[in-house]
């Protein structure tokens, strides 16, 4: 079982944790006593989603969330990140996701610590504010991948931004020289154990430099619409989760990624949900 | 809004007449929303300042200060207490503060119109200016904003400084402006 923690555009709705199955375009999760439903359009949502169609094709358990209300006031991410703290030490998860939630120093660094007193330490994925959290605290280096677009591997390589809004413009304009933002970012201790960077062309990198690039298929209208980066997220979050090596789950969730959004057809107005559901046929042809 | 002003296209005076780092302070907030209010306020009874990122020492992770003109506190105080939106702490500025990106990234799809600010990225209808994609950021305000502004037209869609309340709300807040812009010049 592997588990995925966000947020849903919802100031109400609560502190959750139970697994989820997709029905449509919507995302039910038990909890709290009973079924909670969310549209998949983007966020965590969508990433949950695709995380589910990939243990719905191998036949896995469904994926398990941590969700709570938030809708940036950062209230609901501080009960989520509580929730965490609590509670983590004595879970077992194959992976753990982390994603929009409200960056916060302190909170990260304590859910860090009730994860690394975990009898077996999960896989570590940080994707948006939590990606932000966990490289300002300086502890970047305790994840095993991070998921930035371009924009926010400028902000990774930038060692005295808190966050992306503060990347510096001499290395924003780096923005087509992805080698040396990821040789800086790492030269700073500024990026998990792997890099998957989400752009034009997808990159996985470790710490050596790029090992792998996927721009195939190529579908330029992807890049505007928004919750494209969390499927590949959910897409990686559900292959580690269900045991895949992270170099190949990383190389897969991009293919995967971009064959469902070829399949959709998209123009920039197309809303997320329609590329998700193109994800099993994708997964079949990677087979 | 005010705040726009720190893009290049209307480079910042702050305070009176570019004063050193020394006579200035900063004032902090509980949130960005916070921030943003007052800023506004600030600026509405004619004060000139900058909104900038916090030092090290007082950071969280999703911050904003109000840089100001240390001899005016008394005066920006009692206009804040006003204004119902006071701030947390006020302190003297001892280095140099964040300055937030000020570059804009415009992709043309044809029928369709994009525009990045950091890490925010809006995208319109170029005929009928309705928002049709909202994506980038890791805020939780996010995917809120997006609920609220997709399906919009430009001047009908709440505004990103209204409704959000994080940096990512800020910088969408700058990509709104400049595609509004553009949309303008398109007309």
């Amino acid at each position: 079982m592997f588990a995925v923690v966000g947020t849903v555009p919802d100031d109400d709705f609560p502190v959750v944790k139970g697994a989820v199955f997709v029905d449509g375009d919507v995302l039910h999760v038990e909890g709290s006593g009973r079924i909670h439903e969310i549209p998949i359009n983007r966020g965590t949502a969508a990433l949950l989603a695709a995380a589910f169609m990939v243990c719905r094709y191998f036949g896995k358990p469904a994926p398990e969330a941590f969700l709570v209300g938030d809708t940036g006031r950062g209230h609901g991410s501080r009960r989520l990140y509580q929730r965490l703290e609590e509670t983590l030490s004595d879970s077992f998860y194959t992976s753990l996701t982390f994603h929009y939630i409200q960056p916060d120093v302190d909170w990260h660094n304590r859910v860090l610590f009730a994860v690394e007193e975990m009898k077996t330490r999960p896989i570590l994925i940080a994707d948006a504010g939590f990606m932000y959290a966990a490289k300002m605290s300086g502890q970047a280096p305790a994840y095993d991948v991070f998921t930035p677009d371009m924009g926010e591997l400028a902000f990774l390589a930038d060692e005295s931004a808190p966050h992306p809004f503060y990347t510096r413009g001499f290395i924003l304009h780096e923005n087509n020289r992805a080698p040396q933002l990821v040789e800086r970012a790492y030269g700073h201790d500024n990026a998990a154990r792997y890099l998957l960077v989400k752009g034009a062309q997808d990159l996985i990198a470790d710490r050596s430099g790029i090992l792998e690039t996927v721009g195939e298929p190529s579908t330029e209208a992807l890049e505007a619409i928004g919750g494209t980066g969390d499927i590949i997220t959910g897409l990686l979050a559900g292959l580690t989760g269900i045991g895949w090596d992270i170099p190949d789950a990383c190389t897969a969730s991009a293919r995967i990624s971009r064959e469902a959004g070829r399949d959709a057809n998209p123009d920039p107005g197309t809303q997320v949900s329609d590329i998700i559901r193109h994800i099993p046929e994708a997964l079949d042809r990677l087979r | 809004m005010g705040f726009l002003n720190l893009f290049k296209r209307s480079p910042d005076k702050s305070g009176s007449g570019g004063t050193q780092s020394a006579d200035r302070g900063i004032m902090v907030f509980d949130n960005t929303s916070e921030v943003i209010r007052a800023e506004t306020v600030i600026r509405e009874n004619g004060w000139r300042v900058r909104v900038m990122g916090p030092p090290a020492e007082i950071r969280t992770g999703c911050d904003l200060v109000i840089e100001f003109p240390l001899i005016e506190h008394l005066n920006i105080r009692r206009l804040l207490e006003d204004a119902g939106v006071e701030p947390l702490q006020t302190v003297p500025v001892t280095g140099p503060l964040l300055e937030p990106v000020d570059i804009f990234f415009t992709k043309d799809f044809g029928a369709f119109l994009m525009v990045r600010a950091a890490n925010m990225k809006i995208t319109i209808d170029k005929q009928s200016s309705v928002i049709v994609n909202i994506s980038g950021g890791g805020c939780p305000d996010v995917p809120f904003l997006a609920m609220e502004m997709v399906g919009k037209k430009l001047n009908d869609a709440p505004r990103p400084c209204s409704i959000g309340h994080t940096l990512c709300g800020y910088a969408l807040d700058l990509a709104y402006e400049e595609i509004q812009r553009q949309y303008q010049c398109l007309q």
